[in-house]
């Protein structure tokens, strides 16, 4: 359920702060669009949108606002989480944000000249980065936000009044994932403050896509989050889906729910294996990963991809199971069952692991919600968000299974809410298992679905209609659309504006690690050091899925 | 040469050169650092794990401090961003070291031709080895690792074999 409010530019703060006493507390995503080069001419140049969730999780709202001047008050006083989003639309788009804490660019680096997804910015314009930011202006900000000072030496931190440590974590680190940065001021092992700059995995998914066609677009939305690439392909196909108005076969859909969960367990196995490596348990990483291989296996059988499978296509998928996949799965899940026990019989009455765990790198739900966290992360806090209950499609409602929460919003609770969540997607796989419907798993519309391989070679229609979808793509109704599923790592949304053609105008990806990054230095300010390791790696941030 | 410890008469002499004694020792003791960055990170991680099991070949032993390390397997997407990153950990290894590239965007940017992406490493650092595939399987990268041990065996390492190179940051 949602609607779309069209409001003027200058009323944005006053309306979202009414939105949000109303209730709509939890803010999804904030994108801009350059309707420079769009079909039909609009009002202005750029348009601002805003995506709100009701705090009953069960419906959405897009506000849509013209900018003529470029330059709106920021609502960053009222979502924490929109720091970071407005930061984003500031480097993408180039608008200003009024009395925004701290404007600068996110994603793209500090010498970047322009901003690239306005429509005027050529997509293969690189430029070089030749020093990294320093990061000591942002750092000293934060500083004097709590009361220490220190004297800046010919742009170097001097003496302060405290006797702080600066310390740079990552971008190359092996608890960093390769590509987060958090600059630190360490008091002995405490962290004073924290900042953390993300974009070192910036690939420009959002420019790509406006230069292919929805099907093309399929091989990078795996690429998001690696971890669990099926659930991406999904969240997208099935957004271009509702808007061309189709619904896929009963089959397509459950195969569709197997595999989202297939992919949740997969991406939880890797998370958790990596979690216990950073907190000392390498034995644990064996027991955790080895089912992960199984699970490729059975995914190269079935996609021909390990890792990037690409298996989805809008309006169903590459092909049907092959004979003998439940076989397949059942080995599988009886593999990885066999890693949680072994992992969980290593740490469940573990106290190291249990010291090392609770109340560390603590979130309460509210902050949680400012910060628009969701999935695990949200779940850990004791918030029972799931779209699969609070908004199911293909047929979440049918199954049984519960909703797990944490209560304190610790490592231990992401942990652990992960471990019941693979339990809980087993259940749901056996559920799915026995009864699937017989069908097929593409819908049968000439204008969406290639024809079978017999009438491309065979008939003068099927090598024209296949010739079509291939150059011109699946057409999409013009419109600007919202779309999202539960995704491993949370609500993984998709915002599409079509202009009616084969390759969308704009694509906005609304990624659940990116709103938990924003989190994460408020989380480990004040705590150990080692902990903030810990922290980041229970928090599961996916840098393609964070940076794009 | 060939060293087979159940061929080896007992208190007998081996002679040979410097080089290919030096070549020999390398070959089985490489230190990877990895600078995994994307999809091909969780791809080496397959290589590390017990199925694929790099350690078969002597170099399990990853380092990420680039001063330990002398096999810098760059593992994922680099961005313009990240490159005097890349630059910097390279610089930081000292000689002998090596170079590979895994996967098609760490090669030649991969498909993300567009204004954030390296359309290669190649544009700051030299490389010795090129593995394709987006990601590689890991017997991919493990035959890399083969083929540069082979290389360790049969040819004399060349310090200076990058001494033409000239990158994109490097005059700065």
């Amino acid at each position: 359920m949602f609607e779309n409010i069209i409001i003027s530019s200058n009323e944005i703060h006053s309306f979202i702060k009414g939105k949000y006493d109303e209730g709509f507390n939890y803010l999804l995503d904030i994108t801009a669009i350059d309707y420079s080069e769009y079909v039909q001419t609009q009002e202005e140049e750029f348009a601002l949108v805003y995506i709100l969730r009701h705090k009953s999780f069960k419906k959405h709202i897009v506000i849509k606002a013209y900018v003529p001047i470029q330059e709106v008050e920021t609502i960053s006083d009222i979502f924490k989480g929109a720091n970071w989003l407005e930061r984003e639309v500031y480097d993408q788009y180039g608008i200003t944000f009024k009395n925004h804490p701290n404007l600068r660019r996110v994603l793209n680096h500090k010498e970047f000249v322009g901003h690239p997804l306005r429509k005027s910015y050529p997509i293969t314009k690189g430029q070089l980065l030749h020093e990294v930011d320093d990061l000591i202006d942002e750092m000293n900000n934060r500083l004097l936000s709590k009361d220490i000072i220190c004297k800046l030496d010919s742009g170097l931190f001097g003496e302060c009044n405290k006797d702080l440590m600066f310390l740079n974590l990552g971008p190359s680190h092996p608890a960093s994932h390769g590509t987060i940065r958090t600059y630190v001021a360490l008091d002995g092992e405490t962290v004073e403050a924290a900042v953390s700059e993300i974009g070192y995995l910036h690939r420009g998914f959002e420019k790509s896509c406006e230069n292919h066609t929805y099907n093309q677009i399929v091989p990078y939305t795996d690429r998001l989050n690696y971890c669990s690439a099926i659930s991406n392909n999904i969240a997208f196909v099935k957004t271009v889906e509702d808007m061309l108005g189709v619904t896929l076969s009963k089959r397509a859909q459950a195969i569709r729910v197997m595999l989202l969960e297939l992919s949740r367990i997969e991406d939880h196995v890797v998370c958790l294996a990596a979690v216990l490596v950073d907190m000392g348990g390498l034995t644990n990483y064996w027991y955790m990963y080895n089912p992960r291989e199984d699970i490729y296996d059975l995914l190269s059988k079935l996609t021909g991809a390990r890792l990037t499978n690409s298996y989805m296509r809008v309006g169903g998928m590459a092909n049907d199971l092959y004979d003998g996949f439940e076989e397949d799965l059942k080995e599988v899940i009886k593999k990885i069952q066999y890693g949680v026990e072994q992992t969980l019989s290593l740490i469940k009455h573990n106290r190291i692991f249990h010291d090392r765990t609770q109340n560390v790198g603590v979130i309460s739900a509210e902050d949680a919600i400012n910060y628009a966290m969701t999935g695990p992360n949200l779940r850990a806090t004791g918030v029972s968000f799931d779209m699969r209950k609070d908004a199911p499609y293909y047929g979440y409602e049918n199954y049984e299974f519960d909703v797990v929460v944490g209560s304190v919003g610790d490592v231990y609770d992401r942990v652990m809410v992960r471990f019941a969540e693979i339990d809980e997607s087993i259940k749901i796989i056996e559920q799915v298992m026995q009864n699937l419907p017989e069908g097929d798993v593409n819908i049968k519309d000439a204008s969406i679905t290639l024809p079978t391989k017999e009438a491309v070679y065979g008939t003068i229609e099927g090598a024209m209609n296949q010739f079509k979808l291939i150059f011109e793509g699946v057409k999409v109704p013009v419109g600007e659309y919202y779309g999202s599923i539960e995704a491993t790592n949370g609500e993984l949304g998709f915002f599409i504006v079509s202009d009616g053609s084969g390759t969308p105008y704009k694509v906005k990806v609304k990624a659940p690690s990116f709103t938990a990054m924003s989190a994460y230095p408020e989380i480990i300010e004040g705590a150990q050091l080692a902990d903030a390791i810990l922290t980041l790696g229970s928090l599961n941030i996916i840098a393609g899925e964070m940076d794009r | 040469m060939e060293l087979d410890p159940h061929t080896l008469p007992t208190d007998t002499a081996i002679t040979t050169t410097l080089d290919e004694a030096i070549g020999w020792a390398r070959e089985s003791s490489l230190w990877p650092m990895i600078f995994g960055t994307a999809c091909c990170a969780i791809e080496f991680m397959s290589v590390a794990a017990s199925k694929y099991d790099i350690s078969r070949f002597g170099a399990e032993v990853v380092r990420f401090s680039p001063r330990q390390a002398d096999l810098l397997i760059v593992a994922g997407t680099i961005t313009y961003k990240q490159g005097p990153i890349l630059k910097q950990i390279y610089d930081q290894m000292s000689e002998p070291k090596w170079v590979v590239s895994m996967g098609a965007c760490a090669c030649s940017g991969g498909f993300y031709d567009n204004y954030t992406t390296m359309q290669g490493i190649d544009e700051i650092i030299p490389v010795d080895l090129y593995v394709g595939g987006c990601p590689p399987r890991p017997e991919a990268l493990l035959d890399a690792l083969l083929s540069l041990q082979n290389d360790l065996r049969t040819n004399t390492y060349d310090p200076e074999r990058h001494k033409d190179f000239k990158g994109a940051l490097d005059n700065v």
